[in-house]
């Protein structure tokens, strides 16, 4: 059967040219980079090359970039590092970190946490469209505030936060910001020696590079505690020894994307307009998010009168693999937080489903699951007791 | 699909037995809450104290929709005495089973006809 992978929000495939770059690093090259030998040196070099390639990506110098094992680590990091610096008794009434309600769980949860330890955490709604208020951004600082982290661009809806805007805002009142631009790399052109940016997380799965690494980037004269006590790898930064293959693929993940970007922005473009006009077709449709500033590879919506995990067991039967808005608990079905944020009811939540397509998407398979949607949402409706056909 | 769903289960939900509604019902049961993702109805026709027709509808997961087929299914000849002491494990046990987060879903079947079953009841009386 023909398999459509529809999810490359969740992950994508690894490049060949990465696979090819990391190979020589598992059996040939397999020093220790801490280590001072020529085994060692060498998976060293290979290690600042991809530092290298991952800093010029984004247009800055390899040393404000760390590596991770991923864009969780790097958001728990961004996020502790600071805060940790300052007992929340020795700081004022707060709020000390600024978030929005919509961020990804790895944000979320570390601020979740950061409360539990006494720490003030200030969470901005967003509007229908998943964007947070400028002007309730800046009444939401005080002296107290060290940090206001706001995603680039959101995982589940695509929105694109004003990040210059609210990166000026920050700095305009002495506050770092940090921003998880897991979702907006190889989408958008992110140039951190223009924008007013202090910390970013990113991670290489998302870019057609290898699964477990990731890097935040840091301004050089920003402290932060580490998350891990250890050897002191990455100036002190991050201790572990260094995932010399993994870094070696993020960093040609980015040199890919950096070199594909204005060809991958268009061709994504293009298939995402035409898979969002379609999808209009079906009656009762809505597109969840901003309709233009949007991920250009995020097709997400709402079909009035089904329940997405039906639609996905439909759709993952005929081999096309989505992401719905919604998690099934034991009693009942959990809305996601994002799409509750918007202010969805929490049917309107369950009726959604995301579509995230990439660089191997082809037109011929947006027209080959298109007819599948159709009949399945057709199918599912015509059990529902809450559909009524408009026509 | 979802691999834990048996092979019972996918074929009644890709072809759901017993869709819709009944015009001239003896009795119709809904329970559930769209905002909590299922919603089932369950109408009955009742001849001389057996269920002789049935009806359902469902919005939810694979599970619900299954579950609503399969409790349509096994109710129909059987007698109102039989069909009340229908439970969520019996429906479970006749799909072959379900993943332990989806059990509460064949428990909204039953629940659909206990309350089908009751307004039945409660309209003989009128």
């Amino acid at each position: 059967m023909k398999q459509v992978y529809m999810d490359y929000a969740a992950s994508t495939p690894v490049d060949s040219d990465v696979i090819k770059s990391m190979m020589p690093y598992f059996s040939k090259t397999y020093g220790n980079p801490s280590s001072t030998h020529k085994h060692g040196r060498l998976a060293l070099q290979a290690v600042e090359h991809a530092r290298k390639q991952v800093s010029s990506c984004f247009n800055v110098d390899p040393e404000t970039f760390l590596f991770t094992s991923g864009g969780t680590e790097a958001d728990n990091l961004a996020l502790k590092g600071i805060a940790f610096q300052h007992l929340p008794k020795d700081l004022g009434k707060g709020p000390h970190i600024i978030t929005s309600t919509i961020e990804h769980p790895a944000v979320l949860q570390t601020c979740k946490q950061l409360e539990a330890y006494g720490y003030s955490i200030a969470y901005l709604p967003v509007d229908e469209t998943g964007l947070i208020d400028l002007d309730q951004l800046k009444e939401t600082i005080t002296e107290d505030t060290q940090l206001i982290s706001i995603m680039y661009a959101n995982n589940e809806i695509g929105t694109i936060e004003p990040v210059e805007k609210i990166g000026n805002i920050a700095h305009k009142h002495n506050v770092l910001f940090h921003t998880d631009a897991v979702q907006a790399v190889g989408k958008i052109p992110i140039d951190l020696s223009k924008l007013p940016i202090d910390l970013l997380s990113i991670s290489s799965h998302k870019i057609y590079g290898p699964k477990g690494v990731g890097a935040l980037y840091h301004t050089k004269d920003i402290t932060f505690d580490p998350l891990f006590q250890g050897g002191g790898h990455e100036q002190g930064k991050r201790s572990g020894t260094l995932n010399t293959p993994g870094i070696v693929g993020l960093g040609k993940a980015c040199e890919l994307s950096q070199k594909r970007l204005k060809k991958d922005i268009s061709q994504l473009e293009q298939m995402s307009d035409y898979f969002i006009k379609r999808l209009f077709e079906i009656e009762s449709s809505t597109l969840n998010g901003h309709p233009t500033k949007r991920l250009v590879n995020n097709i997400h919506f709402r079909f009035k009168g089904i329940e997405g995990n039906a639609l996905h067991s439909l759709l993952d039967e005929k081999g096309i693999s989505i992401a719905t808005g919604s998690a099934c608990s034991s009693k009942k079905i959990q809305a996601s937080h994002v799409l509750l944020a918007l202010g969805l009811t929490p049917e309107e939540a369950i009726s959604s489903i995301r579509f995230t397509i990439g660089r191997l998407t082809t037109k011929e398979e947006i027209d080959y699951v298109l007819p599948i949607v159709k009949e399945s949402i057709n199918h599912l409706r015509s059990i529902s007791p809450l559909w009524k056909s408009n026509k | 699909m979802n691999q834990e769903y048996t092979e019972i289960v996918k074929d009644h939900f890709f072809h759901p037995r017993n869709v819709g509604r009944l015009s001239t019902p003896s009795g119709s049961g809904t329970v559930g809450n769209p905002s909590c993702g299922d919603v089932m109805t369950i109408d009955i026709i009742v001849e001389n104290n057996i269920i002789t027709e049935a009806k359902f509808q469902t919005y939810g997961c694979a599970a619900a929709i299954a579950s609503g087929s399969m409790t349509t299914e096994l109710i129909k000849g059987k007698t109102i005495t039989e069909c009340k002491k229908l439970s969520m494990n019996d429906i479970i046990k006749q799909l072959g089973g379900l993943p332990e987060e989806k059990t509460h879903c064949s428990n909204l079947a039953t629940e659909a006809l206990q309350k089908a079953i009751k307004n039945y009841q409660k309209n003989s009386l009128l």
